[in-house]
Parts: structure tokens; sequence; C-alpha cells
């Protein structure tokens, strides 16, 4: 019990007592109260008649942030003219914070007229800065922290390349090194949630989260940028780089605060599709996600829903229109970096359906690098609309931004059309499915538009059978299709049966124009390599086949063959190897065209999910048995900074270079074997030694038990023994009379 | 060579084994038949006839005079090889899934399982080589292995002491007389499925579902070697000749119908006993798991027995033989 033993120790009087604790906890703070009140500053000065009239129009501005509880604009009198007049700033409270908030947000930099810009500022805040120390300390200077060399990929000696490999939880970055196991560069568990991918170039590695998109590179693999952007579900890169467009299935929302400490305001809510600045990580513009088609439902989505132009000036997207109004369809061509519309307005297109950009031949991104922002080269988009009414469908294209039309070509009896262009921009192939008067069976025309040539001739390629896959040579000008004319297309089989198919290449120009075909075969993809010349016809996604056909389009012949080459493309077609990656899902080249990865994914199957890397002639270099191996990436690379003549150089002298790095790959190896060995040998010598002493130990051990150890069998003791079985099966006697 | 197809069994085969020449060959399988082959030729010999359950193990004497099966009739029987006759019988509470002799023959451990109510037992039995002679049906002792289940057990050396795989993947060591765990150590994430020893006993191979196969020394349980796969294991086997090891198994029997037999993955995988991460080879041909492995004593065959209801004697080509790693030797 405790007692008052030491009463005399207790404070005398009230005096005495120390409540500087209590005082301490209880204290009210300053700010406390004022959250609610914002200081207006910058408002035009006006004398007593005009106050009412000011406040009057004040209030109207600033009602839309929310209930205004007091005004109060303190007034003077002027030491001239000795009337009331007022300073040029008053003060607003609002109801709550929130409403102070979204008033400071919304209203900072009004222009009230011409003169007038409003400061919008916290009450509290000016407490906090009139408070400041009037004397000047110099602020501490931030360390200039090196921003990492993004592109230090490229620097490898070897100029091998890198892929990303998501499986399971892991991401893992790594080098490809031929016939070696790769070699790992960094790894992160629980790196993304749901996938990652590169940005075109190969600087940055995106992963998805919950919460937005993070940007990772340089040589550390630090984060070096996030956007917020909840619940994302698909990103698209500017071709350049320079924009990121995400889209989530959630729509925007502001929260209680109305979107402070987000990099949302008012006029984002509700909207999926967000356009960033990836440098600096601010939102440029944000779109509701693609509008409600004519009878009112949601569209599906489409991705990439914009569609960038190879210099990263325009963005474009094909818009409904008015809900409810068919044939209405416009597109939409905005400008970067402003975001607005080109000439403020879409261009309405009755009927438009799909459109793509002229990707820009190697001169015309030079040229726009150089030219800067001073002169707008004018680039090039393809569209096509269906049959309406008398109107027969067409191909149009379209100049931006003058938006002059610069071919157009119309086409009857249409019921699909695809529009692909080769990788310079040269040629213009439309693949369209037609049908026949009575619309029951399907054909296929090839519309190829020479468009660097005067008037853009089109040339047409009829097809006899379904065209199921098409594909441009990079940088070339030969194609590649796919067909099928086996009853089993279009149907919905079951088991996944393989279609017969045949692959026909095209030539427009080199040797001269025609065409080889490759029947009877099931190969359903195409992958032609980055540089061009090497094929893989693969069979994907069958549930019996699983070949690999690597093909190269320009075999070098024996000299008298070559003369014949020249008017037969045949002739330097040649199948080089025929393999087979058994539960394949996916192909991926790497960007130098080398090597090429096939690989099984978790996500279409459970079948061998791993990868095989294969040189670009079709051997097996490695393959690797991964369980839940989900996704592999090779790292873009951008291009060559090498001007034309150089790499012809490199070309001629390409003995050299290779001896050099043939000889390097060499010593690598060397050294790498010998390490293999080394460790395979002292397995080998400790396996030994450790028998030596286990055998020892047991000998003795049977020795001292007096149980000898049983004789090891010799070759020398078996004794083969020989049994040759005679059956008499008949017998008779016979008397041959004589 | 082309293996030799052993059409024998009418259902999935458990056990087989060689016995101490090669020159025999014993199946025993759900069916519950015994057979008997050449190695040789694939010819049968003939089959033993009693069991009323499935066999799940069979094990032969050194001498090639006796042969001991268990099954899931709750018996071990004991059987003249030569003439088929059922010496013995030994009743037991629960199946019999696993039996070996004793390096001497002078005993044998028969492994029952765990099942209504009855725990699982290592019973010791004691066997007289003499043909004529009474069995005793008296165990010798009964062993309670501590924790989880035995799945499979072996005699070590000089019948020191006997080595257990468990259900939880753990391996231990017991002393048989006084009925004691001497040792243990968790070795695998899941069933140990199979464990054969090496030919002087020094040290064993276990199989396991968690998809690996380890070597461990027998007298400290030392691990020493690991082979990952990717399915899970059945059965695995060391061969002599080569330092190899043969590892078989498969996806589940279960779900064998709704797959393809190539992802099955119903092979016999070779790795390199000593380098553990080298797979040397693969024997392909059963269409079901392969449930239990055995190579010849002379390391120049072996054979493998499957769900399908098949074995399959593959005997090995020259090219085996000459087989080394240059860089080694």
């Amino acid at each position: 019990m405790p007692g008052f033993d030491n009463a005399r120790q207790f404070p005398q009087s009230i005096e005495d007592l120390d409540f500087s604790d209590i005082e301490e906890k209880y204290k009210v703070p300053f700010e406390e109260g004022f959250d609610t009140v914002i200081v207006v500053d910058n408002a035009p000065t006006v004398d007593e008649s005009k106050k009412d009239k000011l406040l009057k129009f004040i209030k109207k501005i600033f009602k839309n942030a929310g209930n205004i509880k007091d005004i109060d604009m303190p007034m003077d009198p002027d030491p001239k003219t000795e009337t009331l007049t007022s300073k040029g700033f008053l003060f607003i409270e609002f109801e709550t914070p929130e409403q102070a908030a979204m008033a400071i947000k919304q209203y900072d930099g009004y222009p009230m007229d011409k003169t007038h810009h409003l400061a919008v500022n916290r009450f509290t805040d000016i407490e906090k800065y009139s408070q400041i120390e009037e004397e000047y300390k110099e602020p501490e200077e931030e360390k200039f922290v090196e921003k990492e060399h993004l592109r230090s990929w490229l620097t490898d000696p070897q100029a091998r390349d890198q892929f990303v490999l998501y499986r399971g939880d892991d991401v893992s970055i790594f080098w490809n090194k031929k016939t070696e196991p790769p070699e790992e560069v960094h790894k992160r568990i629980n790196w993304t949630e749901t996938y990652v991918q590169w940005s075109p170039l190969g600087t940055y590695l995106a992963t998805f989260h919950r919460q937005g998109i993070a940007l990772w590179g340089g040589p550390s693999w630090n984060k070096i940028i996030r956007f917020v952007h909840s619940g994302v579900k698909l990103i698209d890169f500017s071709p350049n780089e320079k924009y990121l467009v995400t889209w989530s299935n959630e729509p925007i929302t502001l929260g209680p605060n109305g979107g402070a400490g987000t990099p949302f305001g008012p006029e984002d809510e509700g909207r999926q599709i967000i356009i960033w600045d990836v440098h600096g990580g601010n939102l440029l513009r944000s779109f509701p996600s693609s509008t409600l088609s004519s009878d009112g439902t949601p569209n599906k989505i489409t991705w990439p829903m914009f569609k960038w132009s190879p210099s990263d000036k325009y963005f474009a997207r094909v818009t409904q229109g008015q809900q409810g109004q068919q044939g209405q369809q416009a597109l939409s061509v905005y400008e970067t970096p402003s975001m607005g519309l080109v000439g403020n307005k879409s261009i309405k297109i009755e009927g438009l359906v799909d459109f793509e950009w002229a990707p820009a031949s190697d001169k015309e991104k030079e040229k726009d690098k150089h030219s800067g922002e001073k002169k707008q080269r004018e680039e090039l988009l393809s569209y096509w609309t269906p049959e309406i009414g008398n109107q027969p469908a067409r191909v149009t294209l379209l100049n931006i931004p003058s938006k002059e039309i610069v071919r157009t070509r119309n086409l009857v009896n249409v019921t699909d059309s695809k529009m692909h262009w080769q990788s310079n921009g040269d040629f213009l192939c439309v693949k369209v499915d037609r049908h026949t008067k009575t619309k029951k069976s399907t054909f296929s025309n090839l519309e190829i538009f020479r468009v660097r040539e005067k008037d853009i001739p089109v040339e047409v390629i009829e097809v006899k059978d379904v065209v199921i896959a098409f594909a441009w040579e990079p940088k070339g000008e030969r194609f590649a299709i796919i067909t099928t004319s086996d009853p089993n297309y279009g149907q919905p089989t079951q088991g996944g049966v393989t279609l017969k198919t045949s692959v026909s290449f095209y030539y427009l120009e080199k040797p001269k124009p025609g065409k080889e075909t490759l029947e009877k075969k099931t190969s359903n993809a195409i992958y032609w390599s980055p540089q061009g010349r090497h094929v893989i016809l693969a069979t994907l996604r069958s549930a019996t086949t699983f070949d690999l056909e690597f093909w190269d389009l320009d075999f070098e012949t024996t000299l008298d063959q070559k003369e014949f080459a020249k008017t037969d493309p045949a002739a330097c077609l040649q199948l080089m190897s025929t393999q087979e990656h058994y539960g394949v899902t996916d192909v991926e080249w790497d960007p130098t065209g080398r090597y090429v990865i096939t690989s099984s994914s978790f996500w279409r199957h459970s079948i061998e999910n791993g990868y095989i890397l294969w040189d670009f002639k079709g051997t097996q270099l490695q393959k690797h048995l991964l369980d839940k191996f989900k996704q592999l990436l090779w790292r873009p690379r951008p291009k060559s900074l090498l001007t034309s003549e150089q790499k012809k150089a490199i070309k001629k002298n390409l003995r050299e270079y290779s001896k050099e790095f043939g000889k390097k790959d060499e010593e690598e190896e060397s050294t790498l074997s010998e390490e293999q060995i080394k460790h395979r040998r002292r397995l080998m010598e400790e396996w030994n030694a450790w028998r030596k002493r286990v055998e020892k130990e047991l000998s003795e051990e049977r020795e001292n038990a007096g149980i000898v150890s049983p004789p090891r069998r010799d070759d020398d003791t078996i004794e083969v023994i020989e049994e040759w079985i005679e059956e008499v099966v008949e017998e008779t006697e016979e008397i041959i009379d004589d | 060579m082309r293996p030799i197809l052993l059409q024998g069994h009418t259902r999935s085969l458990t056990q087989i084994k060689y016995n101490r020449e090669g020159d025999l060959l014993f199946s025993v399988s759900k069916d519950q038949v015994v057979n008997v082959w050449y190695s040789h030729n694939g010819e049968r010999l003939g089959t033993y006839n009693g069991h009323v359950g499935a066999i799940w193990t069979v094990d032969v004497n050194s001498t090639s005079t006796l042969l001991l099966t268990g099954s899931a009739d709750n018996t071990a029987k004991l059987w003249e090889v030569q003439t088929g006759k059922c010496l013995h019988t030994w009743e037991f509470k629960t199946a019999v899934k696993r039996v070996a002799f004793s390096e001497d023959d002078a005993m044998a451990l028969a492994v029952t399982e765990q099942r209504m109510g009855y725990p699982g037992t290592i019973v010791i039995l004691s066997i007289k080589n003499d043909l004529e002679a009474e069995q005793s049906d008296e165990p010798i002792n009964i062993v309670y292995p501590k924790g989880s289940k035995a799945m499979a057990a072996e005699w070590g050396y000089l019948n020191k002491y006997i080595i257990t795989g468990h259900e939880d993947g753990s391996v231990a060591q017991y002393d048989w007389k006084a009925g004691d765990q001497i040792k243990s150590v968790k070795a695998h994430n899941a069933e140990i499925t199979d464990l054969q020893m090496s030919e002087d006993r020094t040290y064993f191979i276990t199989a396991s579902k968690d998809k690996s196969a380890q070597i461990f020394e027998s007298n400290t349980l030392n691990h020493l070697k690991k082979y990952m796969t990717d399915a899970p294991l059945n059965s695995a086997a060391i061969t002599p000749i080569q330092d190899f090891v043969i590892l078989g198994g498969g996806q589940d029997a279960m779900q064998v119908t709704t797959t393809t037999m190539r992802q099955g993955k119903f092979e016999c995988r070779f790795y390199h006993k000593i380098l553990e991460d080298v797979e040397v080879g693969r024997v392909k041909g059963h269409f079901g798991p392969i449930n239990t492995i055995a190579v010849h004593p002379d390391g120049k065959s072996f054979s493998s027995g499957g769900e399908d209801g098949y074995v399959r004697v593959h005997h090995f080509d020259e090219d085996y033989f000459k087989f080394k790693y240059p860089e080694l030797h």
C-alpha cells in the first residue's frame, strides 16, 4: 500500500507545480482552425463603391470549389484620396478544408481578366512563410546525382543481347551467352504483378503493379520513374519512347480529397486512358476509354487504342462520334506536345473501321532528328472504310497534318480488310477478304501500293484461298503469306485440328516479280528475322504438331547456279532445318537476327514449360525446362548509329572482324570448359577418395566380424552352358520294296 | 539393342528384381501373380500362384533358392524358386509393402502398411535357408517407426542396421534388435517411393515424389548426391560398370488419361552418378509411369516395369560401355 511517508516532497503551492508537460500535450496548434481559410491575392484594387460588385464576382468564381462561409476584404484609407480602398487581397473561408484545397488547386493562377491572375494560397501557408527568418541561409546544395547510363547494355564488348525472363514470381534479366547457360544480370522476386514489357528501343523495362507502372533500367536496374494509374492493364509506348499510354479498366476516381496527392484533376475523373511524358513523369492528358458504339454497349478494347506516328509527333484513334448516330465515325488526330487535336477538330470519315500510320524510312528518321521542331514533315496514314449504301469500300492514303488525300482505291465485295505496311513505309499491302456474289465463300486479294513511286501504282494479287497469315520481310521487298483451303478452317474444331496450309513467298522486285509456293505444310505463323532474309515458319497452338522450319531466302548458290538464280528465285530458297519444340507457344527473334528463342508458356498450358535457344540456322544451342515459365522477351535495340557507309565497310571487312571475335569466343570457351572440367575432376576425386575410405572401413569391419566379403563376380567365372535340345517330331519306318 | 517386352502381367507392375547372378528376373504386379523370366531372352520360366491380393514386393535370396513376396492380402509368402512351391505364409494385420532379405539370407524384413487402426511396422523375420525346414512364424522383432510410416526399407551391410524411407520424405536408420531409431534425416519434400542399396551396401539411392533422387552414405546418412528431374519419381537404381543412376517415374497414374504420352515423362533417365547435373540419356517406351527399375548385377542390362503392365528389358549397346568423359580420365 502506498504510504505518505514522503509527503514532504510534495509541492507546497500551485505555483510550484510543473505543468509544462501537460501544457505541451494539450497545446492548441496555431494552424488549427484556419485550414478552411484561403488568401486570394492579385485581386483588383477597388474603392468602396465597387467593393460589393467585386466580392460578388469573386464569390461566383469560388463557389464552384465549395460553400463559402465568409468572405472578407480589408479596406484601408488611401493616403492620397482619403477613401477606403482595397489592398488587392481578400480572405475566403470555406466549410471544409477539402473545399479550401480544391479552391487552391483550381483557382491558383486563375485569369480573372487580362491583368489580374489570381494567386490563391492557404492562410496557414502565409502565416508559415511570414515567420521565416529574415536572414538568408544558403540552402544546402543538393548533391548532383548523375543519371545512370540508360543504354549501357549496348556497350557490351561482345555485343551480346539481353532478355527478360518471367517465371513463377521471379523476373530476371539475362545476357545471352550462346551455347553457355545465360548469365544473370539482375533478379527480383515479385518484380511485377502481371507481366513485363520493354520500351520499343529497349531503354526501359515496364513492370505492372496494382498502383501503376514502374520503369526500370540502367546498369543498377533501379526504378527510374513511376506512373500512378490504379489497376493499369495495358500500356503502349510511343515509337521514340517519349510518351506512354496507359489503360486501366477502372475509371479514375479522385477520392475524398479531390485528387490531392495524385496527378489527377477533376477533368480526369472517370477516364481510363492516360498519356504520360516518360522523361518527366507528368500526366499530359487523359482520355475516356473508346466511346460507346452505336447500340450503346461499350466497345471492345482494341490495343493500342492510340496509334502513334513514327516521329512521335501525332497520335490518333478512331472515334465513334455522337452516340446513337450511325456512320458518324471520325479520325481524331492529336499533336504532341500540346495534346490538342490537329486543326482543332477530328476528321469525319463515314464508316471508318481502321487505320495505320506509314512507318518512316531510315532517311526520314534521320531528317526528323535533325530538323527538330522547325519543319514538320508530312506523315502518311492509310485507312479503310467498308461499303456503305452505294458507296464502294475504299482504302485511302492521307497526309497529316495537311489532311490531304494522296490516293484512294475503291474495292467491291469486301467482308474485311487488313493493312500491312512494310517496315520502311515503301509498300502498303491491303489484304482484302472478299466474298463471292453469293456470299458463300471467301477469298483474299492482296493490293500492293507502291507508296514511293509516282502516283502510287497499285498491283493486285489474287489468292484463291483464305490468307491466314501475312508478313513483310523487314526492310525488304518480299513478303510471305500462309493460305489454307482446309475445310476445317473457321470451324469450331475440337482438340485443335491442325490445318493443312501452304506458304508462299512473293518477290516484288528482285530477282524478278514472282512467287514461290510450298505446299502441304501445317505452319500457321511467320516469323521473319529482324534483319530479313531468314524466316521461321512455325506451327503454333496445335495439339499435335510443333514444327519449326528455318528458311533462308538468299541461300548462297554455287557459281553456275547463280546465273540461274537471277531468273528463278526458288534456287535461293533453302530449307536449312526442320525442328520440333514440343508445346511451343511463342517465337522471339533477338533484335540482331542471330538467335531465336521458342518458348512454351505457363499462361497457355503447362506442357514442358521452358524455352529453347536456336541460332538462325535452326541449330539448337540450349534447352531449359522451367516450371511456371511465363514470359521471355529480348531487349530491343535502338537503331544503329553507324552510317550506311560505315556498315558497308564493316561488311567488307567482315572476315577480319569475325577472326577477332572467333578468337575471343574460343578463349572464353576454353576457360569456361576448363573451369567445368576442374569442377568435375574435383567431384570425381572426392568421390573416389570417399569410396577408398569407405571400402577400407568396410573390409576392416568384415574382417572383424569374421565374414569375408562376397567375392566380386568376374566375367571369367561366368560359365556359359549351351544346351542343344533335339526333338524328334515324328519317326516313321517305311519299308521300300525293291 | 531392341528392348525385350515381357507381356505376362495384366495389371501394373509393382516391383522387379534380378537374382544375384542376374540370369533370372522376378516381377510382381497388382494382378496377384509372380512371374520369373530368363533375363537374357525374356522367356517366361514360370509363375508363383497363391496370393489373393495385389502383390507389392518381391525379393530373392543370394543363392536363388528362396523367394519372398509381400501382398495386399496381408501375407508374406516364401516360395521355392525352382518349383514354385509355397513354403510358408506369414500373416499380418495389414498389407505388406516391402520385403528384403538380409545380406546373409538368415533374416528378412517386411514393411507393413499403416491402415485400419494398425500402425505401420517393420517385422524382422528369421529365415531358414534349408528348403525342408519348418519356418518360424514368430518374428525376431517388430520395429515401430517413429513419426511418419515407412515406405521402403533395406538392410545395412553385416546387418548392422536397417535403413528406412518414409512418407514424409525422411530417411532413417533403425537398430533392428532394439527397435530404436539411430538417426534420421529429412531428405525429400515428398514421400519416398524407392530405396535401393549399392552393391556393397555402403551407400543407397532414394527416389521421391518431389521429383528428385538422392544418394546417402549408409553409415552416417550423409547426403552425397542429388539428381533433379521434372517428374515425380517412383524408382531409382545404381548401375555397376558405368557411374550412372537410372531414374524412373512420371506423372501420377490418375492423370495419365487426361494428357498425352509425351507430357507424362514416362522415360528412364540416366544421370551421371558423380557429376549429378549431367543427364546422360533417356530411354522411352512405357506408356504409363515407370513404377520400378532394376539393374542387372553385371551392369550390362536393366529392366523397367510400368503402370502399363509391361516389363521392358534393355540390353546396353556397345557404345554404352565405351562412354566416358575424356577430360576426366
